[in-house]
């Protein structure tokens, strides 16, 4: 079985002190991040997979070198030879894409789909040839496939390293015009940037990375290093120069990693490797990204349910309250009376957990009277009350809405505005009450449109009720 | 070249797994995900190889079990990125197929020891090899692939034919699917199951690049030639027949050329497959380039036709006797009558002497009493047209011409009779307008085309 590199032979690699496995690491990382930044471009353009088609498309193109170079008298082994018959099969595939797009007006997944599957299956059949060819050494050319980094010469990686630069430049010269090109092309195009030519150039790097990452990686997999990395910064931020930063770290350190891993673990395919690293940042992006990370959709989703059942607290303190005092009671009879918690977890139809839930947070906030914590008698503060004729105004304010503009039934209008109220900014509040001709005092306060629940109301009816309002998917 | 009963085995594998994948690749091209089928292709990697180290068995029902969980994987896992993080749906599938594809690939390298699986023959494929794995059916030898591709060929095309209205359904318009109750996600799911499975049905003899290519090339060039599912269908397994002979045929005849034996079968399926798609590139109705270009010439010889009626006229009015077919198809003449080029005009003049509209005299070519009702209503036109552009248009006397040269095409009696009303007897260059030749019922109104 495998065994554990030694701490040693870790900090060999981290440090970088062996020659090759410096030159390749590094060179690796620069691919990354050059991969990081173009694929930040084709990503917002919502072309992403175009790299998919002209990485497949490479194939061809290096077994094309590769006959032509031993026609010629070669032996088909020289490296930027290679390189440039898979870069001519890579933008012979953008052009093919580009063709099949405007003259049969495939959709761009149907033309890219044709093109991957055709030129790659050229590529094979080529390869089918060459294999019974007498001359040329054709072995190796298949390691385009998969990648072979770790066999990788330094005087490649050094080629590697020194194009990644040349691209990582050639993006941030470009840097305007590319971004103008992916959010808003047709402005770009009324300024009078060659939107054309910037999609072609576009496209060429695009190419241009997936040349040089193909003895990295392999064919199969560069693909991952134009996609994943820009995927992964955009859970971060919206902001594309620090997305585009961010790509570039992502890239850069999945391959500095992937890389280091494979030159320490032996049997590791080092493309492999390099992906699934990019990927476990992908991972950790979607988990905790600070943009649209699951991790922080969820605190926030909680953070709006909490705010709503504080808010349904108020409302059903204010309802108890009317019921007592008559209608619009004002902020100091509201705050004067005390209302009993069981009338409360009975008007919502809360458990026990609920309830003590929601006054929590309402007692953070600082709607409820301090002293009434533990009582069952419950009180609201000066700013509580405040708060519940805010709540209930609002509430009442779209149940009327919807009577009048949206033919909803009385009875069934108090559902509809449970769903929507808590999202009312002070903007619309405004626009609802100019529609509805309401008076501008802000503690007015309407009389419900509709019968209030009756605190007589069985408990068990409302409870009911409650539940099958809960299990209905909203 | 001979052909024996192996070269028998290989295309009838070869087609049976061809068809397998046009007929329910057709869907994922409708559905414009035609790139869900290179991503499932990739990402089954890791599905086959987690079924062997699991379960230890080659059993072909495992491995397609394995496969079909990876396939509903990715699907799952694409569409959770696409909603979660508002990330494009083909950024999202890039970086599921991948990520699967490069675990896959260190799961196999990683166990090669339990793990027989050739990555090798997982991308090209060995249906060169199917025919010499066979086994006995009721006396006869079949290919064993044979056994597992004809189920699988039977189960997609008895999902299609049970799912024929949901599928047709869901995939020209989803939304309205949903909206009258039908189970859109459930349909999508299933047919990722049979993607997955099909393609692993497949991928065991043809390899995967062919699967890619049989899954979306048939689909495609269906699409191009008809509107209507069930011949779509039908016609992309024409194609996989095509692709599946006509491949393995190549593979063994052409390398023949070049004085080597033979090459990929897989290759030269995916090769005649791009053949078949230059065709229809080529030979499509309506968006093929030479519907394009017969569109092209029709609509030029049809207005070199009315030029020339017109110009003949105009002759008439200065006094000539006639003009010379020279003086008619000449470089000028073409040029002056817009963008019809000699050929055009040529072809024009052949139709008109034709249809008789045009007689040969001997001072030239003559207008027919026929062909000079017809060039007296485009006269008319024309000039109705630059008496309005110049009144109403607030158009230049200078450039009225071009204008209504343009219009005096497209202009039916109706809309003559509407320019009339405005117009006095001339043209804003002073020539007369033509009187509405009396109605003639046989003769076709040259607007109406």
């Amino acid at each position: 079985m495998s065994y554990l590199p030694s701490w040693e032979q870790v900090l060999r690699v981290l440090l970088l002190s062996d020659f090759n496995t410096r030159v390749v690491v590094v060179g690796v990382a620069l691919l990354g991040m050059a991969a990081g930044i173009v694929g930040t471009f084709t990503l917002l353009r919502k072309r992403a997979l175009v790299s998919d088609a002209v990485s497949h498309a490479t194939l061809p193109g290096i077994a094309a070198a590769w006959l032509v170079m031993v026609a010629l008298g070669g032996t088909g082994k020289w490296f930027p030879g290679l390189l440039l018959g898979a870069a001519a099969g890579g933008l012979i595939a953008v052009g093919a894409v580009l063709t099949l797009r405007s003259v049969l007006r495939l959709h761009e997944d149907a033309a890219l789909g044709v093109v991957l599957s055709v030129s790659f299956g050229i590529g094979i059949a080529l390869l089918g040839l060459i294999q019974q060819m007498r001359r040329g050494s054709a072995a190796g050319l298949d390691s385009f496939i998969y990648g072979k980094t770790a066999s990788m010469l330094s005087a490649d990686a050094l080629l590697i390293a020194v194009i990644s630069l040349i691209l990582v430049a050639a993006a941030v010269l470009l840097f305007k015009e590319l971004s103008l090109l992916c959010f808003d092309a047709p402005y770009a195009a009324t300024q009078g940037f060659p939107v054309a030519l910037l999609d072609a150039l576009m496209l060429a790097l695009v190419v241009a990375v997936t040349v040089i990452g193909l003895q990295a990686v392999g064919l199969i997999l560069i693909v991952a290093l134009l996609i994943t990395p820009a995927a992964a910064a955009r859970f971060w931020t919206h902001d594309l120069r620090a997305m585009t930063v961010l790509a570039a770290l992502i890239g850069a350190a999945g391959g500095f990693i992937g890389a280091g891993l494979s030159a320490l673990v032996p049997r590791l395919p080092a493309g492999a490797v390099i992906v699934v690293t990019t990927s476990a940042g992908f991972v950790i992006s979607v988990l905790f990204g600070t943009r649209r990370g699951l991790l922080r959709v969820l605190v926030e989703r909680h953070r709006g349910d909490r705010r709503i059942r504080r808010e349904h607290l108020l409302r059903a303190l204010f309802e108890q309250l009317e019921g007592q005092l008559g209608a619009m009671p004002g902020v100091r009879e509201l705050a004067a009376t005390p209302v009993r918690r069981e009338q409360l977890a009975r008007r919502r139809g809360w458990s026990r957990a609920e309830l003590a839930s929601a006054l929590r947070g309402a007692r953070r906030q600082g709607w409820l009277r301090p002293e009434s914590a533990a009582r069952q008698d419950l009180r609201l503060s000066a700013a509580g009350a405040e708060q519940a004729l805010q709540v209930v105004r609002n509430h009442r304010l779209w149940e009327l809405y919807l009577i009048r503009y949206a033919d909803v039934a009385t009875s069934r209008v108090d559902r509809g505005a449970d769903r929507i109220e808590h999202v009312l900014g002070p903007e619309l509040v405004a626009e609802l009450e100019e529609q509805l001709d309401r008076q501008r005092d802000r503690a007015a306060v309407a009389a419900s449109p509709h019968e209030l629940a009756s605190t007589a109301l069985p408990l068990a009816a409302v409870t009911a009720g409650a539940r099958a309002r809960r299990a209905r998917p909203s | 070249m001979t052909w024996t009963s192996l070269d028998t085995g290989i295309v009838a594998v070869a087609s049976v797994s061809a068809m397998a994948c046009a007929l329910i690749g057709s869907f994922l091209v409708l559905r414009r995900m035609s790139m869900m089928g290179d991503a499932i292709s990739h990402a089954v990697l890791p599905g086959i190889a987690a079924a062997f180290l699991v379960t230890l068995s080659r059993d072909t029902a495992v491995i397609l079990a394995g496969a079909a969980l990876a396939g509903v994987l990715t699907a799952a896992f694409t569409q959770l990125i696409h909603q979660a993080g508002n990330v494009d749906r083909g950024a999202a599938m890039g970086v599921v197929f991948t990520t699967m594809f490069a675990v896959g690939l260190i799961l196999i390298v990683r166990s090669a020891d339990s793990v027989h699986i050739d990555v090798h023959t997982v991308f090209y494929g060995a249906v060169e090899l199917a025919p010499l794995n066979d086994v006995a059916v009721a006396g006869i030898r079949l290919p064993r692939a044979l056994l597992i591709l004809g189920p699988v060929f039977a189960a997609d095309v008895a999902f299609v034919l049970l799912l024929y209205k949901e599928l047709n359904l869901t995939s020209f318009d989803g939304e309205f699917a949903r909206a009258i109750g039908f189970n859109a996600r459930l349909i999508h799911y299933a047919l990722m199951v049979m993607v997955a499975v099909t393609i692993v049905a497949a991928f065991e003899s043809v390899g995967s690049i062919l699967v890619i290519a049989m899954l979306i090339v048939p689909g495609v060039v269906a699409g191009l030639f008809t509107r209507r599912l069930w011949s779509l269908l039908l016609f992309g397994q024409a194609v996989a027949l095509v692709c599946a002979a006509g491949g393995h045929l190549s593979a063994i005849s052409v390398p023949r050329w070049l004085g080597l034996s033979d090459t990929s079968t897989a290759g030269m399926m995916a090769v005649v497959a791009g053949v078949v798609v230059g065709v229809a590139l080529v030979a499509a109705p309506e968006r093929g380039l030479a519907a394009r270009v017969l569109h092209r010439i029709r609509v030029a010889v049809g207005v070199g036709r009315e030029d020339l009626l017109v110009e003949l006229l105009r002759g008439e009015e200065r006094g000539s006797p006639g003009a010379s077919g020279r003086e008619l198809v000449s470089e000028e003449t073409s040029r002056i009558a817009g963008r019809s080029t000699r050929f055009d005009r040529t072809v024009a003049l052949l139709a008109e002497r034709m249809r008789g509209r045009v007689r040969r005299g001997a001072d030239g070519y003559r207008l027919t009493a026929a062909g000079r009702r017809l060039a007296t209503e485009l006269l008319r036109s024309h000039r109705l047209w630059e008496s309005y552009l110049f009144a109403e248009g607030d158009t230049a006397v200078g450039e009225v011409h071009f204008a209504a040269h343009q219009l005096e095409h497209v202009t039916s009696a109706g809309m003559r009779a509407d320019l009339a009303r405005g117009a006095g007897a001339t043209d804003p260059h002073g020539r007369p307008i033509p009187e509405a030749p009396p109605a003639d019922l046989g003769a076709r109104p040259p607007a109406d085309r």
